[in-house]
């Protein structure tokens, strides 16, 4: 651990802050609460707002795992994890089940949450109506009267245009029923795994300044047609590594002959299944 | 004859500072009826669709709309979500410039489901029935519904705007100037359809114009503004065969013959 | 069906510094079912006028206009516009001089339009328009045109198929054979003596003196105002 940082970076002022505001989005589920986003050592984009969420809710005897695209072994997830190890001195993992606390850019692992553990998502643009309304004092007005229904129309665009709900990931949903929440760029073939989570789920934006949550236990419903209901991506392939037919799989090309291997974008949980299998 | 008016206004006064907008307009709609407001540019007539229609709030005055739930109640006394439902279910509005009224970004037919959506319809291939049956009645082939308004006429364009606006079968209808920036020949085809719907769904309507010869096909009466203020109020053809206001006579005198 | 009590009626001509030309003053008039009352007298001497204030298309400044409406009457002088664009749909028939054609809508419907107004349907309003249009002799082939392209005899016949077409008790007629040949002529005073026979009550007036001659059951003399 390294000296002459306050712990986890943040003073313990804005951690307070942070507190606040995210004790207030877990009293109101999926609604965006406006917090003073503090310059942090790394630039926007790179997750900024899920750094300093962890900050403010990771405790000296947390377990931290980071994620980047599902893997533990990506660049932003190794040096964020390296990040809290130096200034928080926690205890780092790559296991799922073992972590408390789980720092994610675009997936939810494969490998079931669990009451106490809590996921905090980066978040690049928080704002679902963002796409239709470019006014924030009209999409907060929208907000506030529940007043969604124009969301459908790029649903209904997708269907039109590909015969099907094309959007693939930050795919909308509406949390306990209420606000309309983008769950950050994760697949939406993870959008399921988030309805009814027993984890407490936290989404920070720092460039945009904004953090929701989804408490547990809380329903997230992906918008839909009835005609046309949500449906999660299918492979034909299995993972090429540890076989699963249930992960989301990733493409790699592997040479110049336009050869390609699919394996599961969890890199802990195929690991943990070819372990298995091993014994 | 039903008895009550669909909207009854009262002193509506609307003030830009010390300019007038538009004052003390007093005046009832009754259903099926159609209101035209005609007078020169700056005469207040924009103003005054404004603040009817619940987009510009009124210095003074009280605008009353017969819902169909509580009867004639005061529209500004409307909590902001009972506005926005209004306009969305038994109002529409036809602006001038049809890129203000359409979501240009999307194709002709989500532009035409949006108010469904907006109210609750979640069936995506009913919702595409009704679009079409909609662009079919403003006399777009059904086969551009998937096409971006972009690539439209501006005849189609307003004719679009006006199936939006229609597929939730609104009571009331305002419009701006509806046939205004259209060669004439794509505003005759223009004022046949509107005739024709506001016949055939019996809309009351209430059309900005500055344009008399479009005011004497659509509407049944006439207020003719002039500074703000309403000066003549007639039957239309009353009003226009027998002017009798001093501004009304150099307005009816003043139109070309073709 | 039509009482006309002190009626008075002056034009203000306000772009042309005011001056007032009174057209007429107290004039009283009565119509009954079934007949065909003439207005005659000189040019200018409110003939038109007259007409077109029992139509409500022109205010008059004092006086009443009874207009019998369903089993009640209306006071066209002073009824709100609502009132008298009803009276119209279902009480009275105006046959102007000329024909204010709508683009874009054909003849056919032009002249079904009043009936459909008081809510035939479509096939038999198309029906009758299409027997009157064929006694003005209007050749079918210009049927499902719009008449804005006719010429002004023709468009002076669809108007008056227009009047014809629907059972309005009352028809006010403003010259309408003005513009027409002998056998078209004949062909209105025809269909205005069928209406007489109906018991439909007319107001008219006729440059023709033949036509007058042939249809008034009354002929009411107007002399002109004059200027004060």
């Amino acid at each position: 651990m390294s000296t002459g940082y306050n712990f986890a970076y943040l003073d313990e002022q804005t951690k307070r802050m942070l507190r606040r505001a995210i004790l207030k989005a877990v009293a109101i589920p999926g609604y965006q609460v406006p917090f003073g986003s503090r310059e942090m050592p790394l630039p926007y984009g790179w997750g900024t707002g899920g750094i300093q969420v962890t900050a403010a809710v990771i405790g000296a005897d947390d377990r931290l795992k980071v994620i980047d695209q599902g893997a533990d072994d990506t660049t932003n997830a190794v040096s964020i994890r390296r990040f809290f190890a130096r200034t928080a001195g926690v205890a780092t993992t790559e296991k799922t089940r073992e972590a408390t606390v789980i720092q994610t850019r675009h997936r939810i692992p494969e490998t079931p949450l669990s009451e106490g553990q809590i996921m905090v998502y980066q978040v690049p643009i928080p704002e679902p109506l963002r796409w239709l309304e470019p006014r924030e004092t009209e999409t907060r007005k929208m907000h506030a009267l529940a007043d969604y229904g124009a969301m459908h129309v790029k649903l209904y665009e997708d269907i039109a245009r590909f015969g099907h709900i094309a959007t693939t990931y930050d795919y909308p949903v509406l949390v306990g029923g209420r606000y309309l929440m983008r769950p950050s760029p994760i697949p939406k073939f993870d959008n399921p795994k988030m309805d009814n989570s027993p984890a407490l789920q936290l989404f920070g934006a720092g460039r945009e300044k904004r953090i929701y949550a989804v408490p547990p236990y809380t329903s997230v419903k992906s918008l839909d047609f009835e005609d046309h209901p949500f449906e999660v991506q299918r492979w034909d392939q299995a993972c090429a590594l540890c076989g699963s037919t249930e992960s989301f799989l990733d493409e790699v090309v592997t040479d110049d002959q336009g050869g390609r291997m699919y394996v599961c974008s969890d890199s802990d949980y195929c690991g943990e299944r070819r372990q298995e299998q091993g014994q | 004859m039903n008895d009550h008016p669909l909207l009854r206004v009262n002193g509506l006064t609307h003030m830009y500072g010390a300019r007038v907008g538009c004052r003390d307009v007093s005046f009832e709609l009754w259903p099926g009826e159609v209101i035209g407001i005609v007078g020169e540019s700056g005469s207040g007539k924009s103003t005054l669709l404004s603040c009817l229609s619940t987009r510009q709030r009124p210095t003074a005055g009280v605008v009353e709309y017969d819902t169909t739930d509580q009867g004639l109640v005061d529209v500004y006394g409307l909590s902001e979500p009972r506005q926005r439902m209004l306009m969305r279910t038994d109002w529409g509005i036809v602006h001038q410039n049809p890129r203000d009224g359409l979501r240009m970004g999307v194709s002709a037919g989500a532009n035409v489901g949006e108010r469904l959506m907006a109210v609750g319809a979640r069936h995506y291939g009913r919702i595409r029935e009704q679009a079409g049956t909609w662009l079919d009645k403003v006399e777009i082939d059904p086969t551009r519904m998937d096409d971006q308004p972009a690539t439209f006429s501006g005849g189609m364009l307003q004719r679009l705007q006006i199936a939006r606006n229609l597929v939730t079968h609104p009571r009331l209808v305002f419009m701006d100037e509806p046939t205004g920036g259209l060669d004439v020949s794509v505003q005759a085809r223009l004022l046949d359809l509107l005739r024709r719907l506001v016949t055939d769904l019996g809309l009351s309507a209430i059309v900005v114009t500055h344009d008399l010869a479009v005011a004497r096909l659509l509407a049944h009466r006439l207020m003719v503004m002039k500074d703000g203020q309403v000066v003549e109020h007639g039957l239309t053809d009353q009003v226009l065969d027998d002017p009798h206001h001093p501004y009304t006579q150099l307005l009816v005198s003043s139109v070309l013959q073709p | 069906m039509i009482h006309v009590r002190d009626l008075s009626k002056t034009y203000v001509l306000h772009t042309q510094g005011g001056i007032s030309i009174p057209v007429f003053m107290g004039a009283q008039l009565s119509v009954q079912a079934g007949e065909c009352v003439t207005l005659h007298g000189p040019s200018g001497s409110g003939k038109s006028t007259l007409l077109r204030c029992l139509y409500g298309n022109c205010k008059a400044d004092a006086g009443a206009i009874m207009v019998r409406h369903g089993a009640a009457y209306v006071d066209v002088a002073t009824a709100q516009p609502r009132a008298i664009i009803d009276v119209r749909r279902r009480s009275m028939g105006y046959v102007s001089q000329f024909l204010r054609a709508i683009p874009r809508v054909s003849a056919l419907d032009v002249v079904a339009e009043p009936l459909r107004a008081t809510g035939t349907a479509m096939e038999p309003a198309r029906a009758r328009a299409a027997d009157l249009l064929a006694r003005l002799r209007i050749p079918e082939r210009l049927w499902h045109l719009a008449p804005a392209t006719f010429s002004g005899g023709e468009q002076q016949r669809v108007n008056i198929a227009r009047g014809f077409a629907s059972d309005h008790p009352i028809l006010l007629l403003d010259e309408p054979t003005a513009s027409l040949d002998a056998a078209n002529r004949a062909v209105v005073v025809q269909l205005i003596e069928e209406a007489k026979a109906r018991g439909v009550a007319l107001v008219g007036v006729f440059h023709d003196d033949e036509v007058r001659e042939a249809v008034s059951s009354r002929i009411v003399t107007m002399q002109p105002e004059v200027s004060a």
